[in-house]
């Protein structure tokens, strides 16, 4: 008998059939059976933030959410984010210049918008509180506060 | 005909998806001509190195036979049909930004217009080696700038030539009587113009390549994009989740692995060592092989590889392996808190004769004619790079050639390594850079690229090998661990006479190049990087003492300066401290270059240094930078919290000095990097060994810096040398830790001599400083 279950869930708006083992990361089904490599494998047990995607519109650790609790649940990855990279957040990146490596990005830019969609104007204070669970070795946490500042101001 | 059906698959498949391809949604005309570009680069790019002046000979074929398509030489491609000027960059992003700086180079010697430029990472071929990098195509060292500074403008220069030989022989007019605009050759006497993208499309387009020196270059007041910023080329690619990383790479019919490695941190350089000492002796894959996705399990020479058709499986799969490992290597009688007692007691025994550098006077008359002396010994830790992305390769054995996919640090090594462990020829490892989710030395490692290529070739298919976060921390390539003992002779009349700096360490150069180690005179410039500093003290004496711990020790951020610089510049303060000096007044009396004594004076000023804070205090540190050619000084206001004994940053205030900046905003993001892992090397970091095994394994105990910890940052950047070039990637690293101490002493009169400052310790040196003024 298979030790691998098939489970449906929706990513960026498509239902998707996949096949794995139940405790798989949702992390690794988006990277490798997806081809969504934009959520980032950091340190698999919810230390870094760089797997970040929204699960039912909240961010979550992909890196810890087994695929057999993901079933019928919405997923929204970096790619899914936005057409185009239009989305404010995307915007304000670009315009502060924000990734070094690049690398945890993705996961920033998923958990900073978890924070907009709550509070559309956050203080440094929330934004700091609210970030902090997503490292960026290369250190631009300084150039990420502006961006968010810079998005919430152009979105309104 | 596997492999030849498999090669072509891989471009259409593949070619696009490359993370050297920036130019959005690439047609298939696109990425035939970029083949043909990258296939044909490597003859192109050999002519270069060995013509004349460094530069490209003649060339008489058309380079790309798409119409309008034309390589000027190894590094620039123009397309008519795109409308694009496409450059090879020989060197890795890594976070840096060289993707957007050496591209910019060429650029402004090819007088483009910045608009039409695309970037695209360049094979792995001799051709695209740095001169300052151990003369590898490699980057680390804070080297790229360096290395390239001459030659992506001379390339630029030459193309531009090129254009302008063309155009002018379309006219019938002396290419003289031409100039250009950007991206146009221009003349003037009868109003024509042509643009670059319509000069590669001429009938006969000849590849003429002149002579191109350095007489030829613009001078800086002619410079239209160096020194002005510009968007980075990497940056749209990295908001949304188009930029490809190694770990990304996704191969037809690829394999995934998982390697258990040994208890005893293992990272073998596969050029001078396999790892066998401390691998595996029995391995019992039953239950392993019971997991559905696992292919096979492989036993290496330093650790036992899963193999599977998902990660996760091979995940499942390591952890049900049982493997007995070998005991007793040198590596695994290392004890790190034992290590800095031993090698302390070395650092101070003076009859323990190590290397010297740069020794000036005599020392040892200095001290003996001294009215007073001062000496105190420092201990600093291993530091390991917890780069965001894991180590990861890629690797593909065709039928006489392997392709490697790979974030790395290092081509060269990387087909060297390669070559080692499979016997392919180096010049059949082609190896595709990757974008790079952090480097910072760590990623100059080959073990991963060599780990790949053995399983693919034990596989017959593509293997993709991931290390895991607990892998990459107990298994990395450390700073090394030191002990280092500051003599000051100072005079009756309160001058200082005598100043002797004895470092004990291990050697990265010993274990990952030690074919420079070996034709060196016993020094590892790497380890001991700022010992000597521009101070005017008539006699010097700086020893090193190499220590072979059997540890894998590497290339960290600025590597020895982070903890050289730890010393010299904490101890310049106890020195001042003896005197009844102020330190920064100190050090601009002491220094002897203009440059260091700007930056100083820079600091001084912009931290309102004279003001006394209330519950805080400033310390300072400088750092010269050496071969680097950029110099730094940093303030750091810092309070402490007496309770627990945590040490607070509050504000940073850094000048520097460049020479020239090429991109003033990618110095400041790597000044700031480098202040940001100053402090946390400073206050935190620490990998701490017991019995060869590392104590740490991901980021809950190996904690790095995040949001909330970040201080306020001001940096003022000095020109003080424009037209002079430097590596600044690394320089803001090490005045961080010293500055913070001296804080420290300033505020509480403790003098911390460890790094990193933990609480407990300084909440400790606190209790001890209270007793003894009791």
């Amino acid at each position: 008998m298979s030790q691998m279950v098939t489970t449906t869930l929706t990513v960026n708006g498509v239902r998707r059939s996949v096949t794995a083992h139940p405790d798989t990361p949702l992390l690794w089904i988006l990277r490798e059976q997806l081809r969504m490599t934009g959520t980032k494998f950091g340190c698999g047990m919810g230390q870094c933030g760089a797997c970040t995607v929204h699960l039912d519109g909240q961010p979550v650790f992909s890196c810890l959410l087994e695929i057999q609790h993901v079933a019928g649940k919405s997923v929204t990855t970096i790619e899914g984010l936005s057409l185009e990279s239009k989305h404010p957040l995307q915007k304000a990146w670009v315009e502060e210049q924000v990734p070094q490596c690049g690398y945890c990005q993705s996961g920033q830019i998923m958990r900073a918008a978890g924070l907009l969609k709550e509070n559309r104007n956050p203080t440094r204070e929330q934004i700091v509180e609210h970030m902090k669970t997503n490292i960026c070795r290369c250190g631009s946490y300084r150039r990420i506060v502006a961006a968010i500042q810079r998005a919430a101001k152009e979105q309104g | 005909m596997k492999a030849e059906g498999g090669r072509r698959k891989y471009f259409r498949a593949e070619r696009g998806d490359h993370p050297s391809s920036l130019i959005p949604h690439p047609s298939t005309k696109r990425l035939e001509g970029r083949r043909r570009f990258l296939k044909q680069s490597g003859g192109l790019a050999l002519a270069f190195t060995i013509g004349a002046n460094g530069l490209l000979r003649a060339i008489d074929v058309r380079a790309c036979g798409e119409e309008g398509d034309v390589d000027l030489n190894a590094w620039v491609h123009v397309s008519n049909s795109e409308n694009t000027i496409t450059v090879m960059c020989p060197t890795a992003e890594m976070g840096q930004g060289i993707y957007t700086s050496l591209p910019l180079l060429l650029a402004e010697e090819l007088d483009a217009d910045w608009r039409h430029i695309r970037v695209t990472q360049a094979p792995s071929d001799k051709a695209y080696i740095n001169p300052e990098y151990f003369g590898v195509q490699g980057v680390g060292g804070s080297r790229s700038t360096m290395g390239y500074w001459k030659i992506m403008r001379l390339a630029g220069a030459q193309a531009r030539a090129i254009l302008v030989a063309n155009a002018a022989r379309q006219w019938s007019v002396p290419a003289g009587e031409c100039s250009t605009v950007p991206s146009y050759v221009v003349h003037a006497a009868s109003g024509r113009k042509l643009s670059y993208m319509d000069i590669a499309k001429i009938e006969d387009f000849k590849l003429d390549a002149p002579q191109i020196s350095e007489k030829d270059l613009k001078a800086p007041s002619q410079w239209r994009l160096i020194g002005r910023d510009v968007q980075r080329l990497d940056v749209p690619l990295k908001v949304n989740g188009q930029a490809k990383y190694g770990i990304d790479v996704q191969i037809p019919g690829m394999l995934y692995a998982s390697i258990l490695r040994p208890p005893v941190a293992t990272c073998p350089h596969p050029l001078y060592g396999d790892g066998a000492e401390n691998g595996p002796v029995k391995v019992d894959a039953a239950e392993a092989m019971k997991i559905e996705g696992v292919v096979k399990v492989v036993q290496l020479p330093h650790g036992v590889a899963v193999v599977g058709t998902d990660y996760w499986a091979t995940v499942k799969g390591k952890r049900a392996l049982k493997v007995e490992w070998r005991k007793g290597s040198l590596a695994a009688g290392y004890d790190s808190e034992a290590k800095k007692q031993e090698w302390s007691a070395i650092a101070s025994d003076r009859s323990r004769k190590g290397r010297t550098v740069d020794n000036a006077g005599a020392f040892d008359d200095a001290f003996k004619a001294a009215a007073q002396s001062v000496s105190a010994v420092y201990v600093t830790d291993h530091v390991h790079h917890a780069c965001m992305e894991p180590f990861n390769a890629t690797a593909w054995l065709l039928h006489d050639d392997i392709e490697v996919w790979a974030p790395t640090q290092g081509q060269t090594w990387a087909q060297q390594s390669v070559e080692r462990v499979t016997g392919i020829p180096a010049d059949k490892v082609r190896v595709h850079t990757t974008f790079l989710g952090g480097g910072f030395g760590a990623k100059t490692e080959q073990l991963p690229n060599a780990e790949a290529a053995m399983l693919t070739k034990v596989m017959d298919k593509p293997v993709k090998v991931i290390w895991s976060r607990e892998d990459d921390v107990k298994h990395g390539a450390y700073r090394p661990l030191t002990a280092q003992r500051m003599d000051a002779a100072i005079a009756a009349d309160g001058k200082v006479t005598g100043w002797s700096h004895r470092l004990v360490a291990d050697s990265v150069l010993v274990r990952a190049r030690k074919v420079v180690w070996d034709k060196s005179p016993g020094i590892d410039g790497s380890v001991a990087v700022g010992m000597t500093q521009p101070y005017g003290i008539p006699n010097k004496h700086h020893e090193y003492i190499h220590q072979l711990g059997g540890i894998p020790v590497g290339y960290w951020n600025a590597v020895g300066n982070g903890f050289t610089i730890f010393a010299v510049e904490s101890f310049m303060d106890e020195v001042a401290a003896r005197l009844g000096k102020d330190p920064l007044q100190l050090r601009i009396e002491l220094m002897t270059d203009a440059r260091g004594k700007a930056v100083l004076e820079a600091v001084r000023k912009m931290s309102d240094w004279d003001r006394k804070r209330e519950g805080r205090a400033l310390g300072v540190a400088y750092n010269h930078g050496g071969r680097w050619n950029c110099q730094i000084a940093e303030v750091v206001e810092v309070s402490v919290d007496r309770a627990s004994g945590a040490i607070k940053v509050h504000n940073v205030w850094a000048a520097a000095d460049p020479g020239t900046a090429i991109q003033p905003r990618h110095l400041r993001q790597q000044l700031e990097t480098g202040i940001i892992w100053g402090m946390s090397a400073g206050l935190r970091e620490r990998v701490t060994i017991r019995d060869g095994i590392v104590q740490q394994s991901n980021f809950h105990d190996y904690p790095v810096p995040r949001m909330d910890e970040i201080p306020e940052i001001e940096i003022q950047v000095i020109q003080g040398a424009v037209g002079q070039n430097s590596g600044a990637g690394q320089i803001g690293v090490a005045p961080m830790a010293p500055a913070i101490a001296n804080a420290v002493y300033r505020l509480t009169g403790t003098r911390l001599r460890a790094m990193p400052m933990l609480p407990g310790q300084v909440k400790q040196a606190l209790a001890e400083t209270e007793t003894g003024a009791a």
